[in-house]
């Protein structure tokens, strides 16, 4: 069936405007949540303060609805404006919690971590960053490039230049790599 | 005619909208040189090389720069909903785009305005897209890995990251997770499972499995999972029925990375020059 087919058998009013892609940034405050908005705004980013859903009334009482994927990115600029949320989570799953779980593959020479979709493999004798796989976001491929070839010291984190969702699963995966191969 | 739709990790690349040309190993879109170690240009790499195999013409490309903020995705996402209706092609394939669900269902409809329609094929950020959007159902191919696989079964995931704990990303769960994908009708007319065992699917339960070879250190290898995309879509694109011809391009993927003698360092590249030989040999064999 036709998508426009589907959209006329529901009704012939505008379309449905899905915000599963969307995420809210949860503040202690309401000052910080205005100047959220202000610093996210003047960045560009589609983004609109609205209340909170009852499942996460944890801070003030207005939330700031912005663009899921662009989540690493969005942290970043708040982070540098200290003004950091007490927590980000998805519109339509308010109580789901990022994944925290790790599986890790030994390859011998090698040592391989992932987390949620993303892979980090590491030659163990060099802690050399050997591959990077996974993920399906844009800033994949472009950290992968940044990595690959790079000892685990002299690597950026994924934090640092990755920008979505996929990056900071990535970011997670570094850092359970940095953590085993310091233990 | 095949499209393939998809990124590059450079910002200033503009919207390139031409035959993708793979020549002695190296990969150009219209006159622009893109490694094909990863990503997108992986999977027009494979797609190339299969297409030159096969005797088809080569991959149409439609891509743009985007190193994840978004930007070049808008772009080509705008570029498409303006250009699709006018073109034809039977093959239509996206891969790494910054996920946004509004500008999915414009592309969708975009696409399905095409003469045909053709058969749509999502991997990557776009199937993600395609999932949260509710409408999986319209495309003939979805090509997950685990992770991927256990978000399509999520129906409240809106990204694999925040995909629930008991929602395991088990190979040895995959039977019970495709059929959960399809109940909540978050999964492709056909799925391309890829893993230790990869697995092609549709709604009635598994049609296949492809085992051996094993090449273990594939899984570490990113790329792989795109020069599968690329095959199917070549092969889909030859005519085979979308099941086969995922079959087929995993079988494939399979002979062409034992070719390869990787290791866990090794970088796609290397795979992509076996891949005419490795599909002679899975086209041979399987019926």
């Amino acid at each position: 069936m036709a998508l426009a087919d589907l959209f006329r058998k529901k009704g012939s009013g505008p379309r449905p405007k899905s915000r599963a892609d969307r995420g809210l940034l949860v503040f202690e405050h309401t000052s910080e949540v205005i100047r959220a908005e202000k610093l996210l705004k003047e960045s560009g980013r589609e983004i609109r303060v609205m209340g909170p859903p009852p499942e996460i009334q944890k801070g003030c009482d207005l939330v700031v609805e912005f663009p899921l994927m662009e989540k690493l990115d969005i942290l970043r600029t708040l982070a540098e404006a200290g003004t950091v949320p007490l927590e980000t989570v998805p519109v339509t799953g308010p109580l789901l919690a990022p994944v925290d779980l790790y599986q890790v593959k030994d390859f011998g020479d090698y040592l391989m971590v992932r987390a949620a979709n993303m892979k980090l493999t590491v030659e163990k004798s060099t802690r050399t960053i050997v591959n990077v796989s996974g993920g399906g976001c844009p800033d994949v491929p472009y950290i992968a490039a940044r990595l690959i070839g790079l000892t685990l010291d002299e690597a950026p984190a994924p934090r640092e230049i990755g920008h979505t969702l996929c990056g900071y699963a990535l970011e997670l995966a570094h850092a359970e790599m940095l953590r085993l191969c310091s233990s | 005619m095949l499209i393939i739709v998809g990124t590059v990790p450079d910002p200033a690349v503009p919207v390139l909208d031409a035959p993708a040309l793979l020549a002695n190993g190296a990969l150009s879109v219209g006159g622009r040189a893109l490694p094909p170690d990863r990503g997108t240009p992986a999977l027009l790499a494979a797609a190339a090389s299969a297409c030159a195999f096969l005797g088809t013409e080569p991959p149409h490309a439609m891509l743009v720069g985007d190193e994840g903020l978004g930007r070049g995705s808008r772009e080509l996402y705008r570029h498409l909903t303006e250009v699709l209706p006018s073109r034809a092609c039977s093959t239509l394939a996206f891969h790494y785009l910054q996920p946004d669900v509004d500008w999915h269902n414009k592309v969708l409809m975009a696409a399905q305005a095409m003469a045909g329609p053709p058969a749509l094929v999502a991997d990557a950020g776009f199937m993600y897209a395609a999932k949260m959007s509710g409408f999986a159902g319209e495309y003939a191919l979805f090509t997950p890995d685990a992770g991927e696989l256990a978000f399509l079964a999520d129906e409240t995931a809106p990204h694999p990251f925040y995909t629930r704990g008991f929602i395991l990303q088990d190979e040895n769960r995959a039977p019970e997770l495709i059929e959960r994908a399809y109940s909540h009708e978050n999964a492709a007319a056909c799925l391309l499972v890829k893993g230790g065992t990869d697995r092609i699917a549709d709604r009635t339960g598994v049609l296949a499995e492809i085992t051996g070879p094993s090449v273990e250190a594939m899984e570490a290898m990113g790329g792989t999972g795109d020069t599968v995309t690329g095959m199917a879509c070549a092969l889909m694109e030859y005519g085979l029925p979308t099941p086969k011809a995922a079959q087929v391009a995993a079988q494939a993927n399979r002979y062409a990375g034992e070719a390869a003698r990787p290791t866990p360092a090794s970088q796609i590249g290397e795979l992509v020059p076996h891949i005419p030989d490795a599909l002679r040999r899975a086209m041979e064999e399987l019926p």
